[in-house]
C-alpha cells in the first residue's frame, strides 16, 4: 500500500529546510521499507508552520508542522504517513482556523496541487475560465472583467476592465500582454507564490487577456531575485504549449498566443510600467512621460496591457464563476478579495486571501498573533516602501482603497510589515529616502537629488541642529518631491517619511509636548 | 582586468544567439553573466557593433541595473536583504555581523576569494525575515549562528 505525502516546494518553505526534510523522509521511507509517494506541492502560506507536511487520508489531508530534520524519526515512529497522532499534528488542513477563515479565490489551488502538473491543474477547475472565454466575443470578456470590479493589484488599483477596453478599442496590427512580475515591494510575496505554486493560473489569465484585447504575444517580466519562479514558469509554459493552450489555434480556435519570460535585472524602478517597457525593449529603465498611456502606445509603440501577476491570475476565476460571484466579495469600490501578505515582526506570517474590509487589527493580531518578539506593535507599513507607516491608532481601519487614501496611506500590493516598539521611526524615514536615492531612475531632480538631501536633513534633525528650521525644510522638500516627480518613486517616498514624522515625532527628537513646555 | 580568450569566445557565442531577438540586451547580458560571471567592459564595443548601439549606450545599460556585475565576483555571492521586513527582524545586526566576520564591506570580496557580499532589496521571503541568498538559494530566519554555519560550509 502506497501513502501520499505532500511536501512544499515553495521557496520560503525551502528557505526553512523543506528540501532537506523531503530528502530525509525519502531516505527514511526506503530504509523502513515504506512505500511513500512524495508530491512536491505549493505552500498553503502558513509560513510559521513551514515546512508543513500533509498526508492524504480518508478524512482529507492531515498536516504536520513545523517539521525539522530532527522530527523525522519520531514522525515515522508515530506512523504519520497514515495520518496518526504526533505532537506536530495540526489536524485536517482545511480545518486549520487560519485557512478556514480565508476566502481563497485567486489562491484556490495554491498549496493544494503540484504546481507543474497540468492534469492536477485541470482537475482543480484549471482552464475552465479560458474555455468559457473562448466561447465569448472579446467585448464580452472585457465586460465580465469590468463588471467584476477587479482593480489592479500592482499598486495603482486602476480598474482592469477599463484598461483592457482601451487596448481592445485601439486598432493595431500588433498588441501585447505584459505581466508585471517585478514584485519589488518589501513585505510582498503573493506574485512569487502564484508563479511558483500555481503558474498555470497566470498563464491562463494572460491567454484570456490576449483573447479579450486581440493580442497574440505575451511577456512575463520577472524580477531576477526569483530564480525558482523562473524555472517553474518556463516549465509550465513548455507544458502549456504541448497541450495546445499556447501556440497556434488554441483549443481548436482561430486564436494564437505565444508567451515568454524575460528576466529583469534588479532595478526597483522597473516595476513602474513604463520603465518596465523600456527595459523589456532592451534599454535603461527610464520612466516615460504619460500620455501616451501604455494601453495606447506601449511595448514598441503598440497597444499593451500591463497588469500585475495577481490581477491576471484573478481573471480565470472571474470568467469561470462569473463577474457577480467575484464582485459579491469586498466593500464599497474595493470589490473581491485581496491576497494579503503578513510580514516582518509577527508571530504568524503568511498569505491571507480575504475580502476587502478586514481591519489591520484583525490581520495583525488575530491572524498575525501579535509581534514575534512579544512586544507591542508600534507601526505597520502597508503597500511597500512607498506606503505610509500606520500607527496603532489607525489599526481599526478596514482594508479598502478609499479608506486608506483618506489618511494618505495605500493598500498597494497588499503587503503588511509589522514593527515592534524597538523600531526607531526616524531611521525608517531615513531609509525611505535612501532607498529612493538608490533606486531613482534619475530623470527628475526632486527624486534624484531630493532623496539624498532628505537623508541629510533627517540626520541634522537627529543631531539637534536647527531643528525647527530643518523640520520645515523636510516638509518643504517632501512637498517638492510629491509635486515635482514624474512617477510615484519620487512622488510617494514622502508618504512613509511624513507619516513617520507626524505619528512618531519623538523618534526624531521632536517631542511636541516637551517643546511646548 | 583583461578578458581571457575563452571568455571572449563565450561572449561572442551569446552575442550571436540573441542577434535577431527584439529587446535583446536584457537576455544577452544575463547570458553573458551566467556564462562567465560578469560583463567585461572590453566586450562593450563588440556588443555595441552587433546590436547597433553606441558603446556609451551599452555602458549606460549595464550600469543601470544592479544585477549586472562589471567585475568577477568571488566563488560565492552572499546577498543580505536590507529591506523593511528584514529590518524589522534585525537584519541590521546581521549585516554588521557578516561584514565583521568576513572583514569586508558590501560590494567587496573576501581575501580568499570565497565570498562576495552584496546588499539586496527584498527576496520575497519576508514571511521569514531576516533573509539572505547564497548563490541561488534563499535562507530564512537567519541568525548569527546560522550564517556562521553557512559560511563555514562554503569553505
Ligand atoms: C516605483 C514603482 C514601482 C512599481 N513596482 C511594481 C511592481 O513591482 N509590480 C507591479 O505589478 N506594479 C508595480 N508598479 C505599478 C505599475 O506601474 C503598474 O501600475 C501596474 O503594473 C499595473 O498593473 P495592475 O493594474 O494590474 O496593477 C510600480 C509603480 C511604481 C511607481
Ligand atoms: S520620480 Fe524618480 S524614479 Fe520616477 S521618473 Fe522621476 S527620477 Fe525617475
Ligand atoms: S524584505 Fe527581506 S525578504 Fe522581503
Amino acid at each position: 500500500m502506497s501513502y501520499k505525502i505532500y511536501i512544499p516546494i515553495d521557496s520560503t518553505a525551502k528557505s526553512l529546510g523543506a528540501n532537506e526534510v523531503a530528502h530525509l523522509i525519502e531516505l527514511k521511507a526506503q530504509s523502513r521499507k515504506i512505500d511513500l509517494q512524495i508530491i512536491r506541492n505549493g505552500s498553503r502560506g502558513l509560513f510559521w508552520l513551514e515546512p508543513m507536511l500533509e498526508v492524504e487520508t480518508d478524512q482529507g489531508r492531515i498536516a504536520y508542522g513545523p517539521v525539522t530534520e530532527n522530527d523525522i524519526e519520531s514522525l515515522f515512529d508515530a506512523e504519520f504517513f497514515m495520518g496518526k497522532a504526533h505532537p506536530l499534528c495540526l489536524g485536517v488542513t482545511e480545518e486549520i482556523d487560519w485557512l478556514k477563515k480565508q476566502e481563497r479565490l485567486t489562491f484556490a489551488r495554491v498549496g493544494v496541487i503540484d504546481p507543474i502538473n497540468i492534469k492536477d491543474y485541470e482537475k482543480h477547475d484549471g482552464f475552465k475560465g479560458l474555455k468559457k472565454a473562448i466561447q465569448l466575443k472579446p467585448n464580452e470578456i472585457v465586460k465580465e472583467v469590468t463588471d467584476s470590479g477587479l482593480r489592479g493589484r500592482g499598486g495603482a488599483a486602476f480598474p482592469t476592465g477599463i484598461k483592457w477596453q482601451t487596448v481592445h478599442d485601439v486598432p493595431s496590427d500588433k498588441k501585447y500582454i505584459v505581466c508585471n512580475a517585478d514584485e519589488g515591494d518589501s513585505g510582498t510575496y503573493s506574485d512569487r507564490m502564484i508563479m511558483e505554486n500555481d503558474p498555470f493560473v497566470l498563464i491562463e489569465g494572460m491567454i484570456i487577456a490576449g483573447l479579450a484585447v486581440g493580442a497574440d504575444k505575451g511577456y512575463i517580466y520577472l524580477r531576477s531575485e526569483y530564480p525558482d519562479a523562473l524555472k517553474v514558469l518556463n516549465e509550465a509554459i513548455e507544458t502549456a504549449k504541448q497541450n495546445n493552450y499556447l501556440g497556434q489555434n488554441i483549443l481548436g480556435s482561430q486564436f494564437n498566443f505565444e508567451l515568454e519570460v524575460t528576466r529583469a535585472a534588479g532595478a526597483y524602478i522597473c516595476g513602474e510600467e513604463t520603465s518596465l517597457l523600456e527595459s523589456l525593449e532592451g534599454k535603461r529603465g527610464m520612466v516615460r512621460y504619460k500620455p501616451p498611456l501604455p494601453a495606447i502606445e506601449g511595448l514598441y509603440g503598440k497597444p499593451t496591457v500591463v497588469n500585475n501577476v495577481i490581477s491576471l491570475a484573478t481573471v480565470p476565476i472571474i470568467l469561470d464563476k462569473g463577474a457577480k460571484h467575484y464582485a459579491d466579495f469586498g466593500m464599497g469600490r474595493s470589490k473581491g478579495t485581496l491576497p494579503i501578505q503578513l510580514a516582518g515582526n509577527l508571530k504568524k506570517t503568511g498569505l491571507i486571501e480575504k475580502a476587502f474590509g478586514i481591519t489591520l487589527r484583525e490581520l495583525l493580531y488575530e491572524f498575525g498573533g501579535g509581534s514575534a518578539t512579544g512586544k507591542p506593535i508600534k507601526a505597520a507599513q502597508v503597500g511597500g516602501p512607498l506606503g505610509a507607516f500606520i500607527p496603532e491608532a489607525q489599526f481599526d481601519m478596514p482594508l479598502d482603497y478609499e479608506t486608506f487614501a483618506k489618511v494618505n496611506a495605500v493598500v498597494g500590493h497588499g503587503g503588511i510589515v509589522a514593527f515592534d516598539d524597538t523600531v526607531d521611526m526616524s531611521k525608517m524615514a531615513r531609509y525611505s529616502f535612501e532607498f529612493c536615492a538608490i533606486e531613482s531612475c534619475g530623470k527628475c531632480t526632486p527624486c534624484r537629488i531630493g532623496s539624498t538631501r532628505g537623508m541629510e536633513v533627517i540626520d541634522k534633525i537627529k543631531s539637534g541642529i536647527d531643528v525647527e528650521k530643518n523640520e520645515k525644510l523636510l516638509r518643504d522638500l517632501s512637498e517638492t518631491m510629491v509635486d515635482g516627480s514624474l512617477c510615484a518613486m519620487g512622488g510617494m517616498t514622502p508618504f512613509p517619511v511624513i507619516s513617520a514624522l507626524n505619528y512618531f515625532p519623538a523618534d526624531f527628537g521632536l517631542d511636541k509636548d516637551l517643546s511646548k513646555a | 582586468m583583461t578578458v581571457s580568450k575563452k571568455e571572449l569566445d563565450k561572449v561572442s557565442e551569446c552575442i550571436e544567439r540573441f542577434k535577431d531577438k527584439p529587446g535583446a540586451l536584457l537576455p544577452l547580458m544575463h547570458a553573458i553573466q551566467d556564462n562567465i560571471g560578469y560583463i567585461p567592459e572590453d566586450c562593450y564595443p563588440q556588443i555595441a557593433k552587433a546590436y547597433n548601439h553606441s558603446v556609451a549606450e551599452v555602458h549606460g545599460f549595464v550600469t543601470f541595473y544592479h544585477h549586472f556585475r562589471r567585475h568577477p565576483a568571488g566563488k560565492n555571492v552572499l546577498q543580505i536583504c536590507r529591506a523593511e521586513s528584514c529590518q524589522s527582524m534585525g537584519s541590521e545586526a546581521l549585516e554588521a555581523h557578516c561584514k565583521q566576520t568576513l572583514g569586508i564591506d558590501y560590494h567587496q570580496t573576501s581575501e580568499d576569494n570565497l565570498i562576495t557580499l552584496e546588499p539586496i532589496y527584498c527576496l520575497g521571503n519576508c514571511a521569514c525575515s531576516p533573509a539572505v541568498m547564497i548563490n541561488d538559494q534563499v535562507i530564512g530566519r537567519v541568525t548569527k549562528e546560522k550564517i556562521n554555519n553557512l559560511i563555514k560550509k562554503l569553505k
